[in-house]
């Protein structure tokens, strides 16, 4: 067992698992968007089909959830560039971590009612 | 630990601090006269550097395409064909989706490169996961350019 570092089970870890996890959840939503996409070469009735899906409550909801997961890899992404090439970037990784996580909040907060408007609509009236 | 003797650099007090908040890792091996011609290159060094230079343009990109098909203008309301032919009337978001397209599918093909790499330890394994991989990024990156390039708004 190797003595306590400072990375293993702690915020430099979980986010590196978080970093995984989130990018091949995108990775294979966007495999998924560009198939469903590419229906505006069939028609314009099987384009809107498909698209009518997402318009769904429950894939509304999964929708806001790729936002969680894309924001979250970008934050921590531009967090990781900050460790590799600033100077200072490995002394405060921690503090931009919680910074990474509270800016991820509040935009979170703030894409709440945009991205889910069609749903809450359809739920409880214009 | 054994590892002791060979690598004196980690088993010093001091070998964790917060500038250095990981083990230091040796290199596992040396690159001499006797390397493969395969792993002589710096195929890893410019991958590690793409991944951060793609990311800063996709943060751009993939944020700015949130905002316009998921936040402005009521939502996911809005999205219908008639919504794709509008912007890919214009050249300017052709080309946004087109480098957007492109460097996710490099991006995201690249990460999940380095994560077969490191949880399939069979070498057979590897090399199918990866030929999976490659087509389905070959395949996604080839139809979406064929799309933004051939779309019809007067399909019907």
């Amino acid at each position: 067992m190797p003595a306590g570092t400072l990375y293993r089970g702690r915020e430099g870890m979980w986010s590196w698992v978080a970093h995984r996890v989130t990018g091949v959840l995108i990775f294979f939503f966007l495999f998924v968007h560009v198939l469903d996409t590419s229906l505006v070469r069939v028609s314009p009735e099987a384009y809107d089909d498909v698209v009518a899906t997402y318009k769904n409550p429950v894939v509304n909801l999964m929708e806001y959830g790729l936002v969680a997961a894309i924001l979250f890899h970008a934050l921590n992404g531009l967090r990781v560039i900050a460790v590799d090439f600033w100077s200072k970037g490995a002394r405060y990784q921690r503090q931009m971590l919680w910074g990474v996580v509270g800016v991820w909040v509040v935009l979170m907060a703030g894409a709440f009612y945009p991205v889910l408007q069609h749903t809450l609509r359809e739920l409880f009236g214009s | 630990m054994s590892a002791e003797t060979t690598t004196p650099a980690t088993d010093a007090v001091s070998a964790y601090d917060v500038d250095h908040p990981a083990p230091v890792i040796e290199p596992p091996r040396a690159r001499t006269r006797k390397t493969p011609r395969a792993t002589r290159t710096n195929f890893e060094m410019y991958g590690w550097l793409f991944m951060r230079l793609s990311g800063v343009l996709l943060v751009v990109l993939v944020l700015g395409h949130l905002l316009i098909q998921l936040v402005l203008d009521g939502g996911v309301t809005k999205i219908g064909f008639a919504f794709v032919a509008g912007r890919w009337a214009s050249p300017f978001w052709q080309a946004w989706d087109l480098i957007m397209l492109w460097l996710a599918t490099l991006h995201g093909a690249n990460g999940l490169r380095t994560i077969i790499n490191d949880y399939a330890e069979r070498d057979n394994t590897r090399l199918w996961l990866k030929a999976l991989l490659y087509t389905a990024a070959g395949f996604t990156i080839v139809l979406g350019t064929l799309v933004i390039f051939t779309f019809d708004p007067n399909i019907r």
